[in-house]
Order: structure tokens, then sequence, then C-alpha cells
């Protein structure tokens, strides 16, 4: 660290930032990422934690390599989204908001991901599929599990 | 290059022109989220590959989303010099037969859904009309079609129209003339009052007079100011905000940039939920796009005003769509809210005047700039201005996202619109405003939608989610489902809140498994009238209200959970051991 760099103003601003970061790189947040990137901003370490553990995108515990997330929101609930999550998770052998033991699938539950016209929908990573049945999931999951 | 005059913008439309109408065939898919999770992405591949394999002439382009989820995906073709022909539900051998019989010089007839042949430009009240193609005669023009035939689009006036990734197209329809007439004929102050002349109302759902809101935070001492686009859509069962993120970024930008010339702000943040990564990166090609010309940054279009725009993206917490806790988030990454006074257009960010303005107000303020108060007046009702944009969905034939002058009836846009229930099943009750709202009875599908009629009978306008119901669904498990969000999004600052929702959740949970009493109704108000007065911000103020709305209107069904033990709806597993098994069948 450069002698001047202690002097700098924190940064707090730059905290949700540097979570979404963290997450992208590393699929969740890790203890010494986090103590890094406080140690970088200038901002206690509770900071960072207390935003982490604040918000639902984050884990800090590793996640499934494919994020399955089912849409929760009103219209994917008045047709038939927790049959839909009860079947998936009964698929993948995994309670909601969890990953699977090998780390392949993480299942999460989402409040809403915006394609209400089209539900039930189910988000695949960045994929996004509508008006699902437990048929076309069995095929979406089976394109995954190689 | 930057610009700078209103020649040079008029300049950059010849190049938009030649994408929008070109002198060769165009191919549009509509390629907004809703789009894509049905498929128009794979549809899209398809249609390349084939257009490569056959040799055809033709311009493939995606576009926003015009609004009709319902048949998504949506593909449209364009011949030289005439109108759009709309196709809808395309799939992928669909979409190859589509360019083999282009390839033969036919185009499909039979299977056309709506003909667009007029398009109408807003912003410079044009409107340019296209000679319908010989044997087209039979298929409707959309303006004729039901769901579109009583729409009026001002927010959406550019969704499913433009490559939203172009900036030449927005500017070819308008785009940008309204933040070149404020900073060049226009006074900050001369904008507030055409705004609060215009009495544009806050979009997203508060309904709070906008040009009102940003005289406070121009006249608030200080040098700086902020003001931010709220596109933290929280409210489960809408999507109006992404839309226009996604199919018309540049219009949100045009209303922000021009809201910050306004107040006196020279930094403004869009804060967007994590949800919607396609938004994001829409919006950021955008501001890049609109800073390379000059249209955003330093000096800007050589006036000497200097604006920039920063993105923020939430992380999946709903309490950040109220106000002091997007602040919060974006000061320090736990949002959560505070009380007010102060309020944020005198202490806001930083503590400095900050104006939270909700994506489908801020891309309505260029429209009013240019085309005047008394034009937007003269749309909507009295004290409700212009127009609302809701996004239809649930157990509605017609799903999609539609925009209506206030003022119309409810009854009006779940027929005329809607086309009625999705099955042939009574539509019983619109659930309206999110987790914040209510649910009204089909009783009172006459009320007029306005600010204040909504409120009056129970439920809120909202941000736009509506979400229809029929007679399948259960009122007691729509309110549990509503709660059970607020009690997980409740972010336990406040205890009436926190321990409040909880408590509801619970006795909501009783009820739909059969294990209620009849005195838990007097319960469910009795905490509801705690968790409304003992909270500090929006989200538990209103929490009670999908309980209280339905209390109200579906009291019996109520009754029929506690006291008879029994699900009219038959949505409910009853597991109360006392009920005999053929009273259950």
């Amino acid at each position: 660290m450069l002698p001047m760099e202690r002097y700098r103003q924190p940064q707090p601003g730059a905290v949700l930032a540097a979570l979404h970061e963290i997450n992208a790189r590393c699929g969740y947040l890790p203890q010494d990422e986090l103590r890094k990137s406080a140690a970088a901003l200038g901002v206690p370490l509770s900071l960072m934690f207390s935003a982490a553990s604040f918000y639902a995108t984050f884990s800090f515990k590793p996640c499934g390599r494919h994020k399955l997330q089912v849409c929760e929101g009103t219209a994917c609930y008045v047709k038939g989204a927790a049959a839909l999550l009860r079947y998936l998770s009964e698929a993948l052998g995994v309670e909601p908001d969890q990953s699977t033991e090998d780390l392949s699938f993480m299942l999460k539950r989402v409040r809403c991901v915006g394609s209400c016209g089209l539900a039930p929908v189910v988000r695949l990573d960045e994929e996004t599929f509508g008006r699902v049945t437990p048929t076309e999931i069995d095929a979406i999951l089976a394109r995954y599990q190689v | 290059m930057k610009i700078t005059s209103a020649e040079d913008i008029d300049a950059l439309r010849p190049a938009g022109e030649a994408t929008l109408h070109p002198n060769r065939m165009k191919i549009c898919v509509g390629m907004a989220t809703c789009g894509l999770a049905a498929g128009a992405d794979q549809m899209y591949a398809a249609l390349k590959q084939r257009i490569e394999q056959r040799g055809l002439d033709v311009l493939l382009t995606p576009t926003g989303c015009i609004g009709y989820c319902q048949q998504e995906p949506l593909v449209d073709v364009r011949l030289p010099g005439s109108g759009r022909v709309i196709y809808t539900q395309m799939t992928r051998p669909r979409a190859r037969a589509l360019v083999d019989e282009l390839a033969r010089g036919n185009l499909p007839l039979d299977s056309a859904w709506a003909v667009i042949d007029t398009e109408q430009i807003l912003v410079e009240d044009q409107e340019i009309s296209f000679p319908r193609l010989a044997g087209l005669a039979a298929v409707p023009a959309l303006a004729h079609q039901p769901f579109f035939a009583s729409q009026l689009k001002l927010v959406l006036r550019n969704c499913g129209y433009i490559d939203p990734q172009r900036i030449e197209e927005t500017i070819a329809r308008g785009g940008y003339r309204a933040l070149h007439r404020a900073l060049t004929d226009f006074t900050p102050q001369q904008v507030i009052d055409e705004i609060a002349l215009a009495g544009l109302r806050g979009r997203g759902g508060g309904g709070f007079s906008t040009g009102r809101k940003w005289q406070v935070a121009r006249d608030a001492p200080g040098e700086s100011k902020y003001i931010i686009c709220n596109a933290d859509e929280g409210d489960p069962g809408a999507y109006m905000d992404r839309t226009v993120l996604e199919s018309d970024p540049h219009s949100v930008l045009e209303g922000l940039i021009i809201g910050g010339y306004a107040i006196g702000a020279q930094q403004g943040y869009i804060y967007v939920r994590d949800e919607y990564p396609l938004a994001v990166e829409r919006i950021s090609n955008a501001i890049r796009q609109a800073e390379g010309l000059g249209l955003l940054g330093e000096d800007i279009l050589g006036s000497g005003f200097n604006f920039a725009i920063e993105i923020v993206r939430g992380a999946g917490a709903f309490v950040c769509g109220e106000e002091t806790a997007m602040i919060a988030s974006i000061e320090g990454g736990l949002g959560e809210p505070r009380p007010k006074p102060p309020y944020p257009a005198t202490s806001g960010l930083w503590g400095k005047p900050t104006i939270i303005n909700n994506v489908k107000t801020l891309a309505t303020v260029p429209l009013i700039l240019i085309r005047g108060a008394d034009w937007y007046t003269s749309l909507g009702a009295p004290g409700n201005s212009g127009t609302v944009v809701f996004s239809l969905v649930g157990q509605v034939a017609n799903t999609g996202l539609v925009e209506i002058p206030l003022g119309m009836t409810l009854h009006e846009l779940l027929e005329g619109i809607g086309g009625g229930s999705a099955n042939g099943k009574a539509i019983k009750a619109v659930q309206t405003g999110g987790p914040s709202g209510g649910c009204l009875p089909a009783s009172r599908f006459d009320l007029p939608i306005t600010y204040e009629a909504m409120k009056d009978a129970g439920s809120i306008m909202g941000s736009g989610g509506m979400v229809v119901l029929d007679e399948t669904a259960c009122m007691v498990d729509v309110a549990r489902y509503f709660l059970e969000f607020t009690t997980l999004e409740s972010c336990g600052k406040c205890t009436a809140c926190r321990e409040g929702t909880r408590h509801l959740q619970a006795i909501l949970d009783r009820l739909t498994k059969g294990q209620g009493a009849p005195e838990d109704l007097a319960l469910l108000e009795e905490i509801s009238e705690a968790v409304r007065t003992g909270s500090l911000c929006g989200l538990g103020q209103t929490a009670p209200n999908p309980v209280l709305s339905t209390l109200r209107y579906f009291r019996e069904e109520y009754l029929a959970h506690a006291v008879e033990h029994h699900c009219p709806a038959g949505k409910c597993t009853m597991t109360d051991p006392k009920i005999p098994a053929a009273l259950e069948a």
C-alpha cells in the first residue's frame, strides 16, 4: 500500500458494487475476499458482512454451478409456481434455496423476473423459459446434466 | 462526433430511418425478456441461418416488446414502402417456412395476425402511413385488434418499434428533441412549471405531483443535488419498467437528464433490480451511445450543462424500492429505510437534495416538454392526466403490457383489452399494487382507474401490476401469498412490521390449512392496524392491505375457512382431522 493511500477517503458507496463483483467472480462471497475488499474500500468488515447478509442475491456458501430460479411472482403463483417448485425440489433432490451435493445446480426461489405474461417462468442461468410444464423442465434440465 | 444543435440531431435521422424503414425487406423479432422467455432467441438464430441459406436480401433486426406477451414470440415482416405484417406465436419451423416463402417472393397472408400501416411519431405529432399491400385487406390493422384498439401509448411509444440498441432509431422517432428544447428554450424553472402544469404524477404508484417534487429539490439550498431513476420494480407480477428499459432506454435517459437540468443536479443514478440483467445491459449501452454523441456527460449539446449517469444494481431486496432505503443502499450497501421528514427532496443521497422518479414518469417527461402541458392534460381524467401502464397478467385471455388513458373503467380494461377470463371461468377479482395493494371484486369493476378511486376502493394504483384472479383463486390464499412475501422482505428495523407481518402470515397459514378459528378475523384486523401505524416506511404501512381488502370484499371466504374449515375455491388443502373425509371431497 502506498503511504498516501492510507489517507484516502473510505468508499462506502462502492460496497454493493464490490459485493456484486466478488459474487460474479467467485459465485459466492468467500470470507477472505470480503476482508480484502473491506480493506481496499476503507470500510469496516462489519459493513461488508451486514450488507452481504441483507440482500437475497448473495451467499456465504459455494453455490451450484447452474442457478435454476423458479419465479414466485404473483402471476406465476396463480399459474402453479408452487407445484413447479415442489416438482423441481424432488427431481433434483434439494430443498429450495439450496444447492445439490455435487454443486451442479442451485434451486432458487426468485421474487419475480418480470415475464408475467408467460407465467409460470423459470430461469436457468441467463436463459428464461416461459409457460413451463414439468415435462419441459425435464428436457431443459437434461441439457445441463452431463 | 459530438452534436450541439437541432440540425445535428436531425442529421442523425436518416441513419435511423435507414434501418427503421429500409429500402429492402426487414424482419423484426421482439426480443425483450418476455419474447426471449418464449424462445425468441432460438427463433432469431433459426431465421438468421435460413436467411443465409436462402441468400435472402433482408435486414434482420431485434426490437423491444410491443406488449402482446400472450402471443410471443412475435415476428414481423416489412416490405419496402409498406407497413409491418405481424406474425404471432412463431416457432422455429414456422420461422424457417416464412423465410422459404419470402425467398419465393410470397408474403404469407393467411397466418398474418395484424398489420401496422400507420406509425405515430408522438413527439412531433406526426403520423406516417404506408400503403397496404394487395391481399392484406382481410388482415386487421393493429389499431383495430381489440387488445390494442383502446390503448394509448405514450410511455410505450417506441417499444416494439425501434431497435433499442440503436440510438439513431430513437432519434428518427423524435428522441432527444425535448432535451434540446429544454436546454435551449427553457430555464430549469420553466421545465418544472410545464411538468407541474401538465399534472404529471409519480407513476411508481405514489401519485405525487412530479413538478411539485422537483420544485422542492430545486428550491433546496446547496450546490450538489441528485436525481435517481427508480428501476427497482419489486412488485411481483409487474414488469412495466423492465419493458421500457429494455425496449426504449433512451426515452428514460432523456427524461432523467431533463430532470437533472430542472432540479440542478449534475449526477443521476439508475437503480435497477438484480433480476433484470438485460435491462442493465441495454441501459448501459444506451448511456455509452448518448455519451458518445454529447447528449450526456460534459457540456451537453453545447449548452454548458454537465450531467453524468451511473447505474447501481440492487441485490434482491424489495424494501430498496422505498426512497430512503434506496438512498441507503446506494450510500453504503445496507438498504434500510429511515423516518421522513426530512424528505429526500431536501435531504437525500449523502444528505443532499435528491429526487427519485419512476422509470415511466421519466419516460413521459420528454413528451410533455415538447407537446406541452395543455396537450397532456387533454388526455386522461381531471386531476389524473395522461396514461397509466399496467402489466395485465394472471387468469385473463390476453396477457401483456397495456397503456390506457387514466379514467378508463376496470371493466373496459379487463373485457375490452384483456378479452375476459382465460378459461371461461368467471373473473372474481383483480389484484393491483402488488404487496402494497389490494384486491378489488368484480362488483367494483365499474370503477374508473384513477389514483383516488383505486385508493377509496381499498386498493392502490401502484406501479402497474394487475393480476387477474378467477373463481379458482382463493382470496385467503392470495392474502397469505402476499404476507409471506412481506414477511420475508421486511427489513426488520421496525418491530411492528417485523413481528406483525410474521403473525399475520401465521394466522393466514392456519386458516388455509383448516386450522383457523372465527376469532382469527378480528385478530387479523387488530394486528393489521398495528403494522400499518407502527412502521416507518411504505413496506410496513401498506403490508396489511392485501389482508384488509380481501377481508372487506371476501369476508365470506374467510368465514368459510375459519368456521367451516372449508375452502370455497378448492385451492387450500384442509388438514384438520376433525373434518370427515366425506366433507372434503
